[in-house]
């Protein structure tokens, strides 16, 4: 996959950095336009760091919409996904920052780069007799399960990406929610995945996929 | 969670080889640790969630000199005075709750102005925290976003490896304050003592050497231009830069303007020093700023009181930015070539790829407008009893020849320092900038001058006005219980200067609440109430009368009070918000600009 340099990963411009090379944009290319962003972080898996971290967001006035944090395969490192919107130069800024706090190993922006997303949604949905087969054939369509089920209610899971997940809330909603709960969007780089055993091959990589459903997307 | 502890507790382990480390208890090992980091001071004050550590001292007896101050924001102004004075790192050690919030504006200022400071404070015992118990303050939390980073040791095993951790952070990069909470359970619990030799920081990373390319880029841009500038910040002095910049300048023939960080990075005696630049700064340098073709920032941060109008700032120009902290650049005004690195090994880099320049027509060009609205000009007072703040800096400056530690507090006179005191030397000018905080002068005066005992002999030199002077006054005492020989200049013109300006030429001499002549204290006495000597001069003459005298005393600190008018004002000025080729000049009337 090429990168031009406004979607290079922050792993990217340390390793242009030890060549040399220049490790900002060329041209003055961060507007002032407001946008979503989504911003994967890696940190040091201890007290203070998330706080660090998004404490960057409000000390700017942003609001994060999702925040997903978790380890990863070395428990000393915890990988967070957040979400915001804000004006892009300000956001551009703000990750400079976060690359800049001492807990903090790598920040990457996906938001213009290949990426996949995912959010898992549990529902608690009210349900009759007469409406129980058709929440379970729109649960079917988004590919859901039931994971818990009373006489009058039952819960739903769905997983996939922010849109998906929106729709399905959507569509429950005639039916009378109780409650929701929404894990907060994660993310990960295409490029990084599939970084080229051979570069003609990228072009497929949106279908390749990850293995998730073309329909999800 | 515990991966960080289990990591520094197995690194202890094993470079123990589980052996011959002794076992202490955290206090001791507190002690022990400033030690083998070459702390030769502190600056603290005691309470009852560090007396474990107050306790260790006064049994240990170690190689640091412990100095008791009395409010814990001037230990901390005196850490940053001593950090800017040295170029080493400044210790602060406080208790707990009232302790460490005492210390929040001393370490916001140290945020702001990038000065090295690590501050411990002592927390209740681990298993009280959350509580609301007795002095309890969450002072990371409340720290969290004045500091480079702080920590919470949570286990005596920690406190070593992360005081290591903290000066490390402390001093490298751009530097920046960090808080140290330390828990009395923890100082009180026993570990195996073993100072690590090289931190445990998987996250941090230093920037260096800039890369070449870069280097390649800015050394054309510079060869290019017709009317270069470079415009020089504070992280050229924490870079130990100024004499390579100095190498550059000359070497190119580019004018050179400071910030008030950057005073003292490149000699103002040099033909090739415009001064300082922005609000207050030269209309000269301003001029240069908006005519230049390039701008070299080094270690500077383009901070709206340089930059006024920011989209109306250096329209001609191209921009080079050096700086330490990829986070800057391009923050307030975009730069076109961003070189990341060290000033110092950034400087060295770009050295042998400059070749000499011909500069004299823009030389020129300046000079006209030096003519146009000459610097250093002012008027004596028609009262007799005043003298011009603006002369005595003046004759302070023919009393040092720049050789002197010159520190000021914050407003007017602060301003004027800036104006009229030449700077020559690294290192030589400490002032409060990017917070702006007022009682900021006498501590860390008092810190610079305890710096000086430590191979730096340089007189210092304090000059504050009346309304910051009082806000830390009680750190007078202390100078004088170390006989340390400063010299106090308090401007007073019985009011808050700065902001009457602002009144007098904005809110229609609407003086509100400056007024400070009911509450201002007898300074004379003020001083020698605090074991100092106090002098006053009331007219033009006794002003150099009154220095010598001063200089005459090194035994003990001497304030001299200086009479000053309240009309006086500093000129020229940029109103905020105005672009910088917008200037208040002296000549300025402000009858003509109502009726503009």
């Amino acid at each position: 996959m090429s990168h031009d340099e406004k979607t290079l990963t922050l792993q990217q411009i340390r390793r242009k950095r030890k060549f040399g090379e220049a490790i900002l944009p060329e041209e003055e290319d961060e507007t002032e336009q407001e946008h979503r962003h989504i911003i994967a972080v890696t940190l040091e898996n201890t007290i203070g760091a998330l706080n660090r971290v998004t404490n960057l967001f409000s000390a700017r006035g942003f609001n994060l919409e999702s925040v997903a944090v978790g380890e990863t395969e070395d428990p000393s490192i915890a990988r967070l996904t957040l979400v915001t919107v804000g004006n892009d130069r300000i956001v551009a800024q703000i990750t400079r920052q976060l690359d800049g706090l001492v807990n903090t190993y790598d920040i990457t922006d996906l938001t213009d780069a290949e990426h996949v997303e995912r959010e898992l949604c549990l529902l608690k949905v009210q349900y009759t007799s007469d409406t129980r087969s058709e929440i379970l054939d729109i649960k079917d369509i988004f590919r859901g399960r039931v994971v818990n089920v009373t006489p009058e209610t039952m819960i739903l899971e769905v997983t996939g990406p922010n849109k998906k997940i929106n729709a399905f809330i959507g569509m429950m909603e005639a039916h009378g929610i109780e409650e929701v709960a929404r894990s907060g969007q994660v993310a990960m780089h295409r490029a990084l995945q599939y970084e080229a055993p051979n570069p003609l091959a990228s072009s497929d990589s949106e279908v390749a996929g990850d293995g998730a459903p073309a329909s999800d997307e | 969670m515990p991966s960080k502890t289990l990591q520094s507790n197995e690194a202890a382990a094993t470079a123990n080889g589980a052996t011959d480390a002794p076992t202490l208890k955290g206090s001791e090992i507190f002690v022990r640790s400033l030690e083998e980091q070459g702390v030769d001071r502190v600056f603290g004050h005691p309470g009852g969630a560090v007396i474990k550590i107050y306790d260790a001292m006064e049994r240990i007896q170690p190689s640091f000199e412990h100095v008791l101050v009395r409010h814990e924001q001037g230990g901390t102004h005196a850490a940053e005075g001593y950090a800017k004075a040295t170029g080493r790192v400044g210790t602060v050690l406080v208790t707990s709750g009232p302790g460490a919030t005492n210390t929040v504006t001393g370490i916001a200022d140290a945020y702001m102005d990038s000065v090295p400071i690590v501050v411990f404070t002592g927390q209740v015992p681990t298993h009280l925290i959350g509580n609301d118990s007795f002095q309890e303050t969450d002072t990371t939390g409340v720290t969290r976003s004045i500091t480079k980073h702080n920590f919470l040791v949570r286990d005596v095993h920690e406190l070593a490896p992360t005081i290591r951790e903290a000066y490390h952070i402390a001093r490298t990069g751009r530097p920046g304050p960090v808080v140290v909470d330390i828990p009395k359970d923890v100082q009180m619990n026993e570990a195996p003592f073993h100072y690590p030799d090289e931190p445990h920081l998987p996250g941090y990373s230093v920037p260096g050497k800039a890369a070449p390319k870069q280097i390649d880029r800015a050394a054309k841009m510079i060869q290019d231009a017709e009317r270069p500038l470079l415009y020089v910040g504070g992280g050229t002095i924490n870079a130990d830069a100024p004499e390579y910049l100095t190498e550059l300048a000359r070497k190119t023939n580019i004018p050179v303007t400071t910030t008030l960080h950057g005073l003292g990075a490149f000699p103002e005696t040099d033909d090739l020093s415009l001064g300082w630049l922005g609000m207050h700064g030269f209309y000269h340098a301003n001029q240069a700023v908006q005519n230049a073709d390039l701008i070299m920032a080094v270690g500077a941060r383009f901070d709206d009181r340089v930059t006024g109008k920011v989209d109306a700032w250096a329209p001609k120009a191209k921009i080079i930015h050096v700086d330490i902290d990829p986070s800057c650049i391009s923050k307030n005004v975009y730069a076109d070539c961003a070189v990341i690195g060290d000033a110092q090994k950034v400087l060295q880099q770009l050295l042998p790829k400059v070749e000499p320049k011909d500069t004299s027509d823009w030389l020129d060009q300046i000079e006209g407008w030096r003519d146009e609205c000459p610097p250093y000009s002012y008027e004596d007072p028609e009262e007799d009893k005043l003298v011009a703040p603006q002369h005595v800096i003046e004759q302070l400056y023919e009393k040092t020849k720049g050789d002197a530690v010159v520190v000021s507090d914050v407003g007017q006179h602060q301003m004027w320092t800036a104006q009229h005191y030449k700077f020559g030397r690294t290192r030589s000018h400490i002032t409060s900038g990017g917070l702006g905080t007022m009682g900021f002068g006498m501590p860390s005066a008092m810190g610079a001058a305890f710096g000086m005992r430590e191979g730096r002999d340089l007189p210092v030199v304090c000059i504050s006005g009346d309304g910051g002077f009082v806000m830390n006054a009680q750190e007078l005492s202390v100078a004088a219980a170390h006989g340390l020989p400063l010299k106090i200049a308090v401007l007073n013109n019985d009011f808050l200067g700065m902001v009457r300006q602002w009144q007098s030429l904005f809110h229609d001499d609407r003086f509100s609440h400056t007024d400070l002549k009911s509450t201002n204290p007898d300074f004379v006495k003020l001083a020698e109430a605090h074991h100092c000597v106090g002098l006053r001069a009331t007219s033009k003459d006794q002003v150099d009368e009154v220095i010598e005298e001063a200089w005459s005393i090194n035994d003990r600190p001497v304030l001299m009070e200086f009479p000053v008018p309240k009309k006086e004002m500093v000129f020229p000025m940029v109103p905020s918000g105005a672009a910088s080729d917008e200037m208040l000049t002296r000549m300025f009337d402000k009858e003509e600009m109502a009726a503009e």
